[in-house]
């Protein structure tokens, strides 16, 4: 790795008031054509891109993007890291992130700010209570750190909050210790200046519009900036995945739906936990700038508009203020949306398909973040041996087919 | 929020409704005859256009009577309504289909609902 931070590097820098350090990552021409081309240049796609050049040896790589990195859900989510998923599968693939984040700021030498600080889920009637208790149970069986914890672990964790007096009391909750949350942009950026070490060409503001296949093969895609060449695409466009697909004549089981989230003004430390309910469907954790990061859901209905409704920040508003009663006099600072691209199942899919050398990464609904790392390592393995990793061979395509689901819609924390 | 005008009721706040998801989706008349891709491809698999997408709504908490729609994903503006059985207008009476895949600005996000184009 060329480009250190250091303590000395922002000592001399500082020398020079900061003006004189050096871009993160170049921002070339595409070439004519590339060995692998990966659509879209969130965490996913750059990480690909990262994993490919660093464990497969390969280097004429492209990532376009078609705006700026990690401006897509990379940058538009609300930064909770878990792996408390019920299902064999989705355990495997998850925890296999989590362990990848727990060395990240290492790996990459770059603070991506990966707190540990807990992930929290909450029970609020006895069917919640029954299926948390299931679903730690089976985290235990997988080696993953869940606990079921009672209402007054949940005091002491976290004191403002209301468990008795609202409509929906809190029986309890899980609690996985070494979940967290990271600083999102600064993984979208990471990912870049390494994979641009390498030689990874990232191409912004271009958007990719057409597939181009032929005779069951790719060829390349059809860009902003003109046609590149390469028999290999790996596609990673999040809530516009299926419209990509459908260019090269494949339909994926998506629906894109708008997620929201909302950020208040900061405040001083009040809450040390990431805690999340499904049941009303809040979910809040605090930054190390002091605003609350609120999670909202998805709106009924498929669209594209990054903003959503108004009325489903109203909802969780409702639940927040009545599990935390003292946030009820803070302001919101922003809101924002996001397109998620969610499955039947609400798991996603890491696949070959019917067309040679292309490959899909998509379908992480309203969790893709926490997978940044696990997913863009199998993605790479993925298309650089042609056939999927043992991790994620289950999240195939195949198993609309055949029947294989991994349903998950209790373990996502957005109700789909 | 959408306002979206029920044959029935007239115009009520989007609350109100369900979204049915796609509409015009025919269930293989045949079923033991249909190969599992033909079965996943009913069962799983629904168009997801950013633009033209004609869906179902169910007036929930009103008369409870589905409905079709015909809305533009990329703005979320509803371009018609039709009662069901009704014949689908064709995409031709639309004259704002937004490019695809994207026809939103070059950069950032396509909220132009807003600051209509």
């Amino acid at each position: 790795m060329k480009k250190k931070y250091s303590f000395f590097s922002v000592l001399k820098n500082s020398l020079s008031y900061h003006e004189n350090w050096k871009k993160m990552w170049r921002s070339p021409e595409p070439r004519k054509s590339y060995d692998i081309i990966i659509v879209g240049g969130g965490g996913h796609g750059l990480g690909t891109a990262y994993y490919l050049a660093k464990e497969h040896g390969l280097k004429n790589i492209a990532v376009i993007e078609k705006g700026w990195l990690g401006g897509g859900n990379t940058g538009r989510n609300t930064t909770i890291i878990r792996s408390n998923y019920l299902w064999d599968e989705s355990a495997h693939l998850y925890e296999h992130s989590l362990k990848l984040w727990e060395n990240l700021s290492t790996e990459l030498n770059y603070n991506i700010m990966f707190s540990q600080r807990g992930v929290m889920n909450l029970a609020h009637n006895e069917h919640d209570k029954k299926e948390i208790k299931r679903r730690v149970s089976a985290n235990k069986l997988n080696g993953i750190d869940s606990y079921w914890v009672d209402k007054n672990q949940i005091k002491k964790l976290v004191p403002i909050m209301n468990t008795d007096n609202l409509r929906y009391p809190v029986l309890g909750a899980s609690f996985q210790p070494r979940g967290g949350v990271a600083r999102h942009d600064a993984v979208a950026w990471s990912f870049a200046m390494r994979a641009d070490e390498m030689g990874v060409d990232i191409i912004q503001n271009c958007e990719v519009k057409n597939i181009k296949t032929s005779k069951g093969k790719v060829e390349g895609v059809e860009t902003s900036k003109g046609f590149i060449r390469s028999n290999r695409v790996g596609v990673a466009a999040s809530g516009h995945t299926s419209i990509l697909a459908e260019t090269a004549g494949i339909r994926l089981p998506l629906q894109s739906k708008p997620l929201q989230a909302l950020v208040s003004e900061p405040i001083k430390p009040v809450i040390n936990t990431v805690v999340m309910s499904n049941a009303v469907h809040a979910y809040v954790s605090q930054s190390d700038k002091g605003e609350l990061v609120i999670g909202a859901g998805t709106d009924g209905y498929n669209s594209f508009t990054q903003r959503g409704g108004y009325n489903i920040i109203e909802d969780t508003i409702r639940a927040i203020i009545e599990l935390y009663p003292v946030f009820g006099k803070m302001k919101m600072l922003r809101q924002w949306g996001g397109i998620v691209d969610i499955c039947p199942d609400a798991s996603p899919i890491i696949s070959k398909c019917d067309v040679k050398g292309l490959y899909f990464n998509c379908g992480w609904g309203t969790g893709g973040f926490k997978a940044t790392p696990g997913s863009a390592h199998l993605f790479a393995y993925t298309i650089a041996k042609d056939e999927p990793h043992v991790i994620n061979a289950p999240f195939n395509l195949n198993r609309f087919i055949s029947g294989r689901l991994v349903d998950e819609h209790g373990a996502a924390a957005v109700a789909h | 929020m959408l306002l979206i005008n029920c044959p029935y009721c007239g115009e009520r706040d989007q609350s109100e409704f369900s979204n049915g998801g796609e509409a015009h989706v025919a269930r293989p008349k045949n079923p033991e005859l249909v190969s599992d891709r033909e079965w996943s491809e009913y069962v799983f698999i629904r168009a997801n256009p950013k633009g033209i997408f004609y869906e179902r709504w169910v007036h929930t908490h009103g008369c409870k009577k589905w409905f079709n729609a015909v809305r533009n994903t990329s703005t979320d503006e509803i371009l018609k309504i039709y009662k069901l059985g009704e014949e689908p207008p064709t995409l031709k009476d639309f004259k704002n289909t937004p490019k695809t895949p994207s026809g939103e600005p070059k950069v950032g996000s396509g909220n132009f609902a807003v600051k209509k184009l």
